[in-house]
């Protein structure tokens, strides 16, 4: 009978061979590399950690690859952004991680939005007229350095409570990270003093809390809405407010295209910085500390040149 | 809490205020009838007094009512584990002292523990499901609509509806469309059933109000032994477009190969059980499935209960770097046809996918390849048809809302191998957001019979809901 024959082939391939079972370390995913660094300075050598997205990627618009699938099915923890960040991309890779660890509700799911500080929470109806608007706020929250020390108080928890035995390890590292992370606020807040209330025009929404901490005034969007491409109606608009306003800076996120902010640069002498919204967007920037330390530099740089104010 | 003190009070009140106001109320009735109009005026002024802190009574009970909603739903979205605006715990200490003693890392626990347990806030973030946009999400007070309560809305699944406009101009004498119809409109429900498995429905009404059960699935998400598990109504696993919807196609129509050889636009569609599981190697994604289903879709038919299609695919993986990777699956698929007593109609599939798309530009270029072979063998009454069918197409993302695609076409009858249809398509697509896509597509069919059809197809698909994202 060949259907007999096609089930037990397909029984074979099924039983084929075991899951690698993970012994010792905790393995640890994370959805973006900034979440992997401030899981890396709590767990130390005690966790494997890898992240799904790159730091110089788009952290809204990521394939949810098959090789993801692999390395969440192999993970003691998952660690996402939230706030719907990831709501393209990491459900369907959650669902076929075949990983009873991750799925909603399990102890191996961490939303490291919890704790945080979340700036642009909607009020009242929102619709897609507004673009792609994040009804639960806005997600770029990592760039608030003290949102940073929250997620990996909150890594902390969770690594204590998945492997008890290391709680006074991962502890000890955390507070280790935490007087790092306050010695570097100190220096970049000394850094960033002269120039709060600076206007400054992004290209997509993602700096608001950095804005917020560093007292940066965000006038404009390139983007007319969220996840819109810029139009030039918006663009022409957008150019008579920099002027009206005296704008010298434009951020952007590595991976927009240069070719709008270049030209509203033509005609404002505004500077375009591309500045790294996550660990991993640029080579040096291996940590969730030199991040800041590559942003803060990058920006007093370009305010000193165009002596901004 | 205040709240109950409030509650206590006005129950009390009420109580104070109606029993004796009711009795003061006959008694002033009874006076009327015995002592006449001199108490006959105070009776009127009680009464009216009594009415007046009626209203007033339930003004207050309305505004008491309003605010408890209020503060149930604030304290839904705080457990929802979203801190609210206001309810933003600010305690954390000023970075500037930061705790020194490494063993008492919790003096920054402030934030953490407003929260109520560390194991609390995900499970509640699940309940929420996930791609929920709007459902409950915003803080503040809740959009109530009618009188159901908003917190049910926490728990209702993800809803969308995707419509696909198709039109055509040209002529085909061999398959003809209409110039323009509402092809179909897709509504989805797709929610977390409980811990262990989720649920997916997608019904589709066609052009002539037809409703249809596209897909309508459970998935068991975490058994053991690496299982993921889907019962229910399921397109087959068999090759790519077999499995794909049409709003995710990138052409507007179906390639002659599926309508030949793969039942067209249903396809290998039915009633079954699907499971599959990954196989660990050290090289690359391996993924095995084995499908049963009831017997009965576009090119099966189970005459007899036992007349089962069984499907079976593999699928292989690698990434060749961070922006390119392979994807290469077979498929298997065989079932009972009509043609014959005992005919069967046996698929073999192949597929093959490139893809490239650079990291740093994600947003605005794409590059895919595809090629999908099907063996086709069934049981005719006049012997044993082997068909085949293929296509080759290739698509590319030029900027950020566009697309261009070429397609080729080529494959045999079903039923007569000897009869071959051959096809081209151009297509080009137009973004206008995530959420809706403009397309046209010269296509160019050669029919077996001799008949050439050129045509130019125009498609718009829109979508509005959380629909949630689509498998790789």
């Amino acid at each position: 009978m060949r259907h007999r024959c096609l089930l037990v082939a397909a029984a074979l391939v099924l039983a084929a061979a075991r899951p690698a079972g993970a012994a010792g370390k905790l393995n640890v995913v994370t959805a973006t590399e900034d979440l992997a660094s401030l899981a890396r300075e709590v767990g130390g050598d005690r966790i494997d950690v890898e992240a799904l997205a790159r730091g110089y990627q788009d952290p809204h618009f990521v394939e949810p690859k098959p090789s993801f699938i692999l390395k969440l099915n192999r993970a003691d923890l998952l660690i996402a952004v939230g706030r719907e960040l990831e709501i393209g991309w990491l459900p369907p890779l959650i669902n076929q991680s075949r990983n009873s660890k991750l799925q909603p509700g399990a102890a191996g799911y961490l939303d490291a939005s919890l704790t945080v500080k979340i700036l642009e929470l909607p009020t009242g109806q929102i619709t897609r007229a507004m673009g792609d608007v994040h009804p639960l706020g806005n997600p770029h929250y990592w760039l608030d350095p003290d949102n940073g020390r929250r997620v990996a108080q909150a890594i902390q928890k969770k690594l204590s409570e998945l492997s008890p035995n290391d709680s006074a390890y991962f502890a000890a590292r955390y507070a280790d990270f935490d007087k790092r992370l306050a010695a570097a606020e100190k220096r970049w807040d000394v850094e960033m003093a002269p120039y709060k209330g600076l206007k400054i025009v992004t290209y997509h929404r993602s700096w608001p809390n950095f804005a917020d901490r560093f007292g940066l005034d965000v006038v404009g969007y390139i983007e007319p809405r969220p996840g819109i491409p810029p139009s030039p109606s918006h663009t022409l608009e957008l150019i008579q407010e920099m002027k009206r306003q005296g704008v010298k800076i434009m951020l952007v996120e590595p991976y927009f295209d240069l070719k709008t902010p270049d030209s509203i640069s033509r005609d404002t002498g505004a500077r375009v910085l591309v500045m790294a919204p996550s660990v991993g967007g640029e080579k040096e920037i291996t940590d969730y500390l030199k991040l800041f330390d590559y942003d803060i530099n990058l920006l007093v740089a370009a305010i000193k040149q165009v002596g901004a104010k | 809490m205040r709240p109950h003190l409030w509650l206590l009070t006005v129950v009390l009140t009420f109580a104070w205020l109606s029993t004796p106001s009711s009795a003061f109320a006959q008694q002033a009735g009874g006076n009327q009838g015995a002592a006449g109009t001199s108490s006959d005026a105070a009776a009127q002024a009680l009464r009216a007094e009594v009415e007046r802190l009626r209203q007033e009574f339930d003004a207050v009970k309305q505004q008491y009512g309003d605010r408890l909603t209020a503060l149930e739903a604030r304290l839904a979205a705080l457990d929802a584990g979203r801190p609210g605006v206001t309810g933003q715990p600010p305690a954390a200490p000023p970075s500037a002292a930061p705790p020194v003693t490494p063993a008492a890392p919790p003096a920054v626990s402030q934030p953490a523990a407003a929260q109520p347990a560390p194991a609390a806030p995900p499970p509640a973030t699940a309940e929420v499901p996930s791609g929920a946009a709007g459902a409950g999400g915003p803080e503040g007070a809740l959009p109530v609509y009618g009188n159901t309560s908003a917190l049910s809305k926490i728990f209702n699944p993800d809803m969308a509806a995707i419509g696909d406009f198709l039109g055509a101009v040209g002529s085909n004498q061999q398959v003809p469309t209409p110039a323009m119809e509402m092809h179909e409109a897709e509504l989805s429900l797709q929610a977390v059933v409980d811990p262990y498995a989720r649920a997916d429905f997608f019904v589709t009404i066609g052009p002539g109000g037809s409703v249809a059960l596209e897909e309508g699935f459970l998935t068991f998400t975490g058994l053991p032994g690496g299982l993921l598990t889907k019962v229910g109504q399921l397109h087959a696993a068999f090759g790519k477009v077999n499995q794909m919807h049409n709003h995710v196609m990138p052409w507007a129509d179906r390639p002659l190969m599926t309508q030949n050889l793969v039942g067209g636009e249903d396809g290998i569609t039915d009633a079954g059980i699907s499971v599959s599981r990954l196989i660990p190697n050290p090289w690359m994604f391996l993924e095995a499935t084995g499908e049963v289903y009831s017997g009965n879709s576009a090119i099966f038919s189970a005459p007899m209960r036992s007349d089962l299609t069984y499907v079976g695919h593999v699928r292989g993986y690698q990434d060749l770097g961070d922006s390119t990777n392979i994807d290469l699956g077979g498929s298997v698929a065989y079932g009972h046809n009509s043609a014959t007593p005992d005919g069967t109609t046996r698929l073999l599939g192949f597929d093959a996918t490139f893809r490239y798309r650079p990291l740093r530009r994600a947003i605005y270029h794409k590059f895919l390849a595809r090629t999908e072979m099907v063996w086709s063998r069934r049981s005719e009454l006049a012997g044993q048809p082997q068909s085949f069918g293929t296509y080759v197409s290739g698509e590319y993302q030029f900027a950020r809302r566009w697309f261009a695609g070429v397609r080729f076409d080529h494959a045999d009858r079903a039923t007569n191998s000897l009869m071959t249809d051959k096809g081209g398509s151009l297509v080009l697509t137009y973004w206008p957001s995530e959420f809706s896509q403009v397309r046209g597509q010269y296509r160019r069919t050669r029919y077996a019979e001799g008949t050439t059809a050129n045509e130019f197809l125009f498609q718009f698909l829109f979508s509005i809901g959380a629909h949630g994202a689509h498998t790789f």
